[in-house]
């Protein structure tokens, strides 16, 4: 190979990587370098952002506590309750389901996301409000029953929201599953269910990983269901800082909160990471 | 009515259950509902009709979009709808929860406000953050200083220039659906209680630190203003009590207490008046202990894109029959004899509105203190992370 084609793949290679790479620098890097500024900075009187150099806003942190251990609970809790839910579904979609009607089932579980969110959650408040469930209930004897702005309600919810996105990584791994190996674990005489614990789930730990991760990362950040179906009460990360940009203008303490959060996000990705790696004895494993 | 979206800013959720609830009860078009909440755009855009962006032809120099920051179930619908066929301008409305949130925005700027409504105590600190312009009365001859009412306008002028202009005034009491509540509720300290009884899981108090904390310093004695850290203090340990009986802490409470899932909340005179008119249970009483009275103004953001169109719709919900419009369909009092005297006698008589001189004594005008003081700030923060 000589230097000249050498130079012109490198140049090639650049020219592909440019456009990610100014997106990450632009989108993710130069907003992150702001935030850490803010977070050293102070609130102006009227609110927003002054310079200086102050760790104070770390110092506060534990007033934001409840929020914190709120959103450290609810996203492991959140991404189980979603596992238990989508690996029968998905089991069901990869392994179980005729493959005549298996892409439409697919498409079932992702025409949600069509719909925004947004507007799927009102559907919920409507659904648990007065005039829903509870409304059905009065029908039958039960009064006064209250659903909405319940950290139930927000449960239900995340839930519902995330489900697909656990369905899908489950999917994907199971449905790449050699049933080879399901008939080899047969013939040697391993009952369904040893196979299952045996055979079938190893070899789906990184779409449940990928799945566990995904939803993790993305519940650490979550404020709309909170606020909508849990009434504005039930706090979490996200809502203290939408209130601290929004309401306190307190931009230095918002910043040093969300820095936080990324440093809790990068640590639980990692760890995530490694013990994907463990389990699936690979290095290759798609991890979000 | 055509709506513009600018990037992932499409409606906020306080403004789709506002639109859904009054599609429900009628109260708009189909067509408005798809408008406002950008469903009809969509359906536009996948029905690739022709023309959608490039009616301007008629507009001249207000161009065809504005866009204005409000509060929740505050104007007609029809006002906007008719402003545009007047003019060709589509305009946009952004719901807020409380004036900190509108000064956030403006402070992070580029919030594409040509028009917005803040309340009497803020004008003073948009004005010092420059902010906002001093208005050209020139173009707004259907202003007509001399028909206001001086104690509800004169916020609106700083050292005097004139930096706002009044929309109407209302104070802050008390809704509460007699068929759920027996026991009277007159006063704050009421509120406070019954919340964590009768009304429990059942009560709203307001996203916005004026009036929730004002209210619990009202109810502990206090005044409706005050900054004082020891009292406070006892404000944030009444409002931590009271948080896990309450059913939610939002500024918009109409569909909740529409729907009953609310039976008692902190309320606005012009959502008081409307709740009442549509559900007769719905009473609406202000504290003899105190709280808030307050008036709204117009203002025009210093960075606003579309001055003209700001001044034009400004201008327009100045004249007296327009006005006269807005103020039965969103039931606050106005400030301009000339619309008082287009109002039909079942508006001026409505005691919710117009309530005696006597009850409005106790109540206070919000302070220009409290909007930036950073003791308040941190209090509403830290009662809602509790």
């Amino acid at each position: 190979m000589t230097a000249a084609t050498n130079t012109k793949r490198n140049l090639v290679t650049a020219a592909l990587v440019a456009p990610a790479a100014a997106w990450l620098m632009i989108f993710l890097v130069l907003p992150f370098i702001a935030m850490l500024v803010f977070a050293f900075g102070e609130r102006a009187p009227e609110g927003g952002y002054q310079a200086a150099f102050t760790f104070a806003q770390f110092a506060n942190l534990p007033t934001r506590a409840a929020a914190f251990w709120n959103t450290l609970i609810l996203a492991p809790v959140g991404a189980l309750a979603c596992l238990l839910i989508a690996y029968p579904v998905a089991y069901y979609l990869a392994v179980k389901a005729n493959p005549r009607y298996r892409l439409i089932l697919v498409s079932l579980v992702v025409v949600p996301f069509w719909t925004s969110l947004l507007v799927r959650t009102y559907a919920w408040m409507y659904i648990l409000g007065s005039r829903g469930i509870p409304n059905l209930l009065s029908m039958i004897g039960i009064e006064d029953v209250r659903m909405l702005n319940t950290p139930g309600a927000v449960l239900l919810g995340i839930v519902y929201g995330y489900l697909p996105l656990m369905i899908m990584p489950i999917y994907v791994s199971l449905e790449k599953l050699d049933r080879r190996l399901l008939e080899a674990s047969a013939d040697l005489g391993a009952k369904p269910v040893s196979t299952f614990f045996g055979v079938t789930l190893p070899l789906s730990l990184p779409g449940v990983m990928t799945g566990v991760a995904l939803v993790t990362i993305l519940l650490l950040g979550e404020y709309l269901i909170p606020q909508l179906l849990g009434g504005g009460k039930v706090f979490f990360i996200g809502n203290a800082l939408v209130d601290l940009f929004l309401q306190s203008r307190n931009w230095p303490f918002g910043s040093a909160i969300a820095v936080t959060l990324v440093a809790v996000v990068v640590v639980i990705l990692m760890v995530a990471m490694r013990i994907a790696f463990r389990v699936a004895g690979t290095r290759q494993v798609d991890l979000v | 009515m055509s709506k513009w979206y600018r990037e992932n800013a499409p409606i906020t959720a306080d403004q789709l259950a506002d639109e859904l609830m009054r599609l429900k009860r009628g109260s708009v078009t189909r067509r408005h509902f798809l408008g406002v909440t950008g469903l009809g755009l969509a359906t536009a855009v996948l029905a690739r009709q022709p023309g959608l962006f490039n009616s301007t032809a008629f507009a001249g120099d207000l161009g065809t979009q504005m866009s204005i920051a409000t509060w929740p179930n505050y104007h007609d619908p029809a006002t906007f709808e008719a402003f545009q066929a007047a003019t060709g301008v589509a305009v946009e409305v952004n719901v807020f929860g409380s004036n900190e949130e509108m000064l956030a925005k403006l402070q992070a700027g580029g919030t594409g406000w040509d028009l917005f409504v803040p309340t009497n105590y803020t004008i003073s600190t948009y004005v010092k953050l420059g902010l906002i312009d001093e208005l050209d009365m020139s173009k707004l001859p259907n202003y007509d200083a001399a028909t206001e009412t001086a104690r509800f306008t004169n916020e609106g002028t700083v050292d005097g220039k004139t930096y706002a202009v009044p929309k109407n005034w209302g104070t802050t009491g008390i809704a509460l659906n007699s068929s759920k509540i027996k026991k009277p509720v007159t006063s704050w300290k009421d509120f406070f209680e019954i919340a964590m009884t009768e009304a429990d899981g059942r009560a709203m108090v307001h996203d916005y630190q004026l009036t929730t904390i004002g209210n619990a310093l009202v109810s502990l004695g206090y005044s409706f203003n005050s900054i004082k850290p020891d009292e406070l203090a006892k404000a944030e340990e009444l409002l931590i009590k009271v948080k896990p009986h309450l059913y939610a802490i939002n500024s918009d409470y109409q569909p909740s207490m529409r729907a009953t899932d609310a039976w008692m909340t902190m309320c606005w005179t012009n959502d008081g008046a409307q709740l009442n008119r549509d559900m007769p249970e719905i009473q609406f009483v202000l504290g003899k202990d105190g709280g808030e009275i307050w008036s709204d103004f117009y203002a025009i953001p210093k960075s606003a894109a579309n001055k003209a169109a700001g001044y034009a719709l400004l201008n327009y919900l100045m004249a007296p029959e327009n006005a006269m419009k807005e103020h039965i369909a969103n039931g606050a009092p106005t400030t301009d004899s000339r619309v008082m005297k287009l109002l039909p006698a079942d508006v001026t008589g409505n005691k919710i509105v117009y309530p005696d001189e006597a009850s409005l004594t106790p109540l206070e005008f919000g302070a220009a203190v409290t909007l930036t003081d950073p003791g308040r700030a941190e209090l509403m923060a830290r009662f809602k992370s509790a």
